[in-house]
C-alpha cells in the first residue's frame, strides 16, 4: 500500500542482535547463553533464538566442545565476495543440467565483476554440434538478460554505468533512463529477457539467484535462436521462462533461500 | 497415453536412492535414505544387510509415489550397487549371518597373506583376472565361514547363502524365503575373484583354493535380462538389470564401443575402459572385469583402473589442514597463482596403487621454497588428480593396445573447470561431461530399459547422450614432458617409506 506512509519503529531483535554481537566483540570474545542472556537482560529462550539465527548466517560460531558462542568467520568477509563462484557451480550444476535438457537450450550463470558478466558455469545446447566453453567470459551487463538481472538487483553494479552504453546491435538499450525502465520491469516479473540486444538472431531469458536472506548472488539463465526462444508476438515462450525460474528457484532453495 | 518409467536403485556405500527416468534418460523424482556405517574394530566396516533392505521397502514406493505415478507405470528395476561386499544369510529365514563385510574392510588382510603364499597362488590371477587382494568378496566368505562355527556345514548344504548387495536385494525383492531368485550378475560376479573370465561361471580350481562351497553361490546371469516380477515392494515390476556401479556408469555414459572410457572423480576416482569381447589381461597393474552382457551376447569386458585418493584430497585440504572451508574452493584458490610454483603432492596415504602397488609408500610435499604459497600447494592437490589419471590412462593404453581418443567424466570434481581443463591438458585428449550427472543410476535405468525393451537398442541409448561440457587439450608438449617427469621424480620419492618391521 503506497499511500500508507507510515514510519516503522526500530526493530526490536536486530537491535539486541546487534548487542549480542558487541558483546562478543569484547574481552575473550567467548560466552554461553547464559553468560549472554545475563549481560543484556534477556529471556534464555530469546537470547537463544537470536543467537541460533545469527549462527545460521554465519555472523557467529559455536565451540562444539563447550558450546560456547563468539564472532563468525562470515563477519570477517562482509566487504568480500558473499558466495565462492565455484561454489555456485558446483551447487547449481545439477539444476543447469536439468534446464539445458528441459529447454534444449545452453544455459549460463553470471555473477558480477567489474561492472560486467562474469560467466561462471556453462553448459552446452543438447544437440552435440560443437561448442566451446566460455566459462570466464565477460558479458556486457547492459545487453544481456544474465547482465539486466544482475543489475536490477544490485545497486552498485548499476551506478557503474553511466552516459552512453556501448550499442552492439539496433536494439541494444544504450539510452540510461530506457535500461532503468527495463531494469524496474524486471523487478517487477523476477525474470529478465534479451531480444536481439547482443547478438541479431539472439535471445535469452535470465532469472535471479538468490542466497541466504535473499541476497541476489548470481543470475542463471538460457539463451539462443530467437525463433526457438520466443513465440508469437516477439515474447518469450511462457514455457521456457517458467524453466528458467524454477531452476534458479531451485538453485535459491539449495543456497538457503527460503522464500523463493 | 500413460507415461511410463524405468526405476534405478543405487544401492551405494552410504546410502541407497530410488530414481524414476523417462524416456528421454531425465530424471523425474529421486528418494534417498542413508544407513548406518559400523567400525567394531580398525581396519573393520560392516552394514546392516536388513537395514538397507528396509530402507529399499520405503523409498521405493515413495519415488513412484513422488513421480505422481503408479507401480503399474514401472516398466522394469535395474540395480547399480556397492561392489565386492558380501552378505551371507539363511536361506530359510531370510536373516543375514551377522553384518555385511564392506569392500573397505580389511580384515582379511592375513588371510590374503597366507593364500598369496600358496603354491596355486599364481593362478588366480589368470583364471579371474584380479590380483589376490582383500578388496574382493571371496577371501571375506572364507573368513565368515571360518570364524562362525558350523557355519561351512550350513553353506556346503546350500543353507546358508552368499550374494553382493543385488544378490540380497533381487532375493527378497522376489520373495525371500518364499521362492526368492538367488542370482548374481556377471559385473558382480566378476569381482568375486571366484569366476573363470572366460567361461563366466564359478571355477572349481578358484572355489577350492578360497575353500568356499558352490552351493552356496548364486547363479550367475547376464548383467541385462529380465530376471522376473518383482513380489514385493513393487509387485509386478520386472527387474531387468543389475551391474557393479562402476560397470553401470561405464553403460550410463554409453562406453558400448570399444577404445570408449569413463572415469567417475569422488573420494577416489574410477577409469573403466571398453576392450570388447575379449578379456584384455593387464601386465601394468589394472583389473581385468567384466562391463556388461546383455542377454545372451557375448559379455563385453573392462580395463578397469582406480585411484585411492581423489577427492579426499581435497576434503584433507579443507578438514585436515583446514586451508579452504568447502572443497569447490579449492578451484578459487588454485587460480589465484598460474601454475604449481615447482610444487607437487603425491597422496599415496595408504600406499600407491596402478601402476606401482606400492603399500611401503606414503604421501610427499616435495619441491618447498619460500616462493610457495597455499595457491600454489592448491594448484598440486588439484594437479595430483591429473597425474594420476594420466598414469592409468597410460598404463591402458600399454595393455589394451588402444589409444584412448577421448575421456568421458561424471562426478563431483567434474564441476572444477580448472581440474576438468588439466586433465585434457596432460592426457592430451578432450574430456567431455555428459548431461545427466547421475551416470550410476543412469546406466542402471538404461540396462533394464533395454532388458524390457522401453529403449530399443543401444543407438537409442545414445541419442540421449548429450555433451554438457568440453575441455579440450591446450598445454604445450615439452611442458607437459617436463611437468610429468616431476611428477614421476616426485612419485619416487614416496617409494620405501614405511620400513618392514623387524
Amino acid at each position: 500500500m503506497a499511500m500508507l506512509r507510515i514510519v516503522p519503529g526500530p526493530v526490536q531483535s536486530i537491535e539486541r542482535a546487534a548487542a549480542i554481537l558487541r558483546l562478543l566483540a569484547r574481552g575473550s570474545g567467548r560466552l554461553g547463553v547464559s553468560e549472554i542472556a545475563g549481560s543484556l537482560g534477556l529471556a534464555r529462550g530469546t537470547a537463544h533464538g537470536i543467537l541460533r539465527t545469527l549462527h545460521g548466517v554465519g555472523f557467529v560460531e559455536q565451540d562444539d566442545e563447550t558450546g560456547k558462542y563468539r564472532l563468525g568467520a562470515a563477519l570477517l568477509h562482509l566487504g568480500t565476495s558473499y558466495l565462492d563462484v565455484n561454489e555456485l557451480r558446483s551447487r547449481a550444476i545439477n539444476w543447469a543440467d536439468a534446464l539445458a535438457a528441459r529447454s534444449g537450450e545452453a544455459v549460463r550463470i553470471g555473477t558480477p565483476l567489474d561492472g560486467k558478466v562474469l560467466v561462471v558455469h556453462h553448459v552446452f545446447r543438447p544437440d552435440d554440434t560443437l561448442q566451446t566453453l566460455d566459462v570466464g567470459a565477460l558479458l556486457p551487463a547492459h545487453a544481456t538478460a544474465l547482465g539486466k538481472v544482475l543489475l536490477a538487483y544490485d545497486a552498485n553494479l548499476a551506478a557503474t554505468l553511466h552516459g552512453e552504453l556501448e550499442p552492439f546491435t539496433r536494439r541494444t538499450k544504450t539510452v540510461p533512463r530506457d535500461l532503468a525502465r527495463a531494469l524496474a520491469e524486471v523487478r517487477d516479473m523476477g525474470w529478465a529477457a534479451e531480444l536481439e540486444e547482443m547478438t541479431v538472431g539472439e535471445a535469452g531469458v535470465a532469472a535471479p539467484i538468490r542466497g541466504q536472506g535473499g541476497l541476489v548472488v548470481g543470475a542463471m539463465g538460457i539463451s539462443g535462436a530467437v525463433e526457438r526462444i520466443c513465440g508469437a508476438g516477439g515474447r518469450p515462450k511462457p514455457m521456457l521462462v517458467t524453466g528458467v525460474r524454477d531452476a534458479a528457484r531451485a538453485v535459491s532453495r539449495d543456497l538457503g533461500a527460503s522464500r523463493w | 497415453m500413460v507415461e511410463r518409467y524405468v526405476m534405478s536403485v543405487d544401492q551405494g556405500t552410504t546410502s541407497t536412492r530410488c530414481i524414476l527416468f523417462d524416456h528421454g534418460g531425465r530424471l523425474v523424482s529421486v528418494t534417498q535414505r542413508e544407513h548406518k556405517q559400523h567400525f567394531p574394530k580398525p581396519g573393520w566396516v560392516e552394514h546392516d544387510a536388513m537395514e538397507i533392505w528396509r530402507n529399499l521397502e520405503r523409498i521405493a514406493p515413495e519415488a513412484v509415489a513422488q513421480a505422481g505415478a503408479t507401480p503399474d507405470q514401472v516398466a522394469a528395476l535395474g540395480i547399480a550397487n556397492q561392489r565386492e561386499t558380501t552378505v551371507l544369510w539363511d536361506r530359510h529365514t531370510g536373516r543375514p549371518i551377522g553384518r555385511a563385510v564392506v569392500w573397505q574392510d580389511t580384515r582379511t588382510d592375513r588371510l590374503v597373506d597366507e593364500l598369496a603364499a600358496h603354491p596355486q597362488a599364481g593362478m588366480v590371477h589368470d583364471r579371474c583376472g584380479l590380483p589376490l587382494a582383500t578388496y574382493f568378496s571371496a577371501p571375506r566368505i572364507r573368513w565368515m565361514l571360518d570364524h562362525h562355527p558350523g557355519l561351512r556345514e550350513r553353506a556346503e548344504r546350500g543353507d546358508v547363502i552368499f550374494g553382493t548387495m543385488e544378490s540380497w536385494l533381487i532375493w527378497n525383492l522376489t520373495g525371500g524365503p518364499d521362492g526368492g531368485l538367488h542370482v548374481t550378475d556377471v559385473t558382480n560376479a566378476s569381482r568375486t575373484l571366484l569366476m573363470n573370465l572366460t567361461t563366466l561361471d564359478w571355477d572349481e580350481e578358484l572355489l577350492t583354493f578360497f575353500g568356499v562351497p558352490r552351493a552356496m553361490l548364486p547363479r550367475i546371469r547376464p548383467s541385462i535380462e529380465s530376471y522376473g516380477p518383482a513380489r514385493e515392494v513393487l509387485p509386478g515390476v520386472r527387474i531387468a538389470a543389475a551391474l557393479g556401479d562402476q560397470q553401470a556408469a561405464l553403460f550410463g555414459q554409453t562406453c558400448f564401443a570399444p577404445g570408449e572410457a569413463k572415469c567417475t572423480y569422488g573420494t577416489g576416482a574410477f577409469l573403466l575402459l571398453n576392450t570388447g569381447t575379449e578379456p584384455v589381461r593387464s601386465t601394468h597393474g589394472l583389473l581385468t572385469t567384466v562391463g556388461y552382457q546383455i542377454g545372451s551376447e557375448p559379455a563385453v569386458y573392462a580395463l578397469e583402473g582406480s585411484i585411492a585418493i581423489t577427492g579426499a584430497l581435497v576434503q584433507w585440504f579443507r578438514d585436515g589442514l583446514g586451508i579452504i572451508s568447502s572443497a569447490p574452493e579449492i578451484e578459487t584458490l588454485a587460480r589465484t597463482v598460474d601454475d604449481n610454483g615447482g610444487c607437487y603432492i603425491v597422496p599415496a596415504f595408504s600406499g600407491l596403487f596402478t601402476p606401482y602397488w606400492r603399500s611401503e609408500a606414503r604421501g610427499i610435499i616435495v619441491g618447498l621454497t619460500s616462493y610457495i604459497t597455499k595457491g600454489h600447494l592448491a594448484r598440486a592437490v588439484l594437479e595430483a588428480t591429473g597425474w594420476q589419471t594420466r598414469e592409468v590412462v597410460d598404463a591402458m593404453n600399454a595393455d589394451s593396445g588402444l589409444a584412448l581418443k577421448a575421456l568421458r567424466v561424471d562426478g563431483g570434481m567434474t564441476a572444477d573447470n580448472l581440474l576438468m581443463q588439466f586433465i585434457s591438458d596432460v592426457l592430451n585428449v578432450p574430456v567431455i561431461r555428459p548431461m545427466a550427472a547421475e551416470t550410476v543410476s543412469l546406466g542402471a535405468a538404461y540396462a533394464a530399459g533395454l532388458a524390457v525393451g522401453y529403449w530399443p537398442d543401444l543407438e537409442g541409448l545414445r541419442r540421449n547422450w548429450h555433451r554438457a561440457a568440453q575441455w579440450l587439450p591446450a598445454m604445450d608438449p615439452a611442458r607437459r614432458a617436463v611437468e610429468f617427469d616431476n611428477w614421476h621424480r616426485a612419485v619416487e620419492r614416496t617409494f620405501d617409506w614405511i620400513k618392514p618391521e623387524s
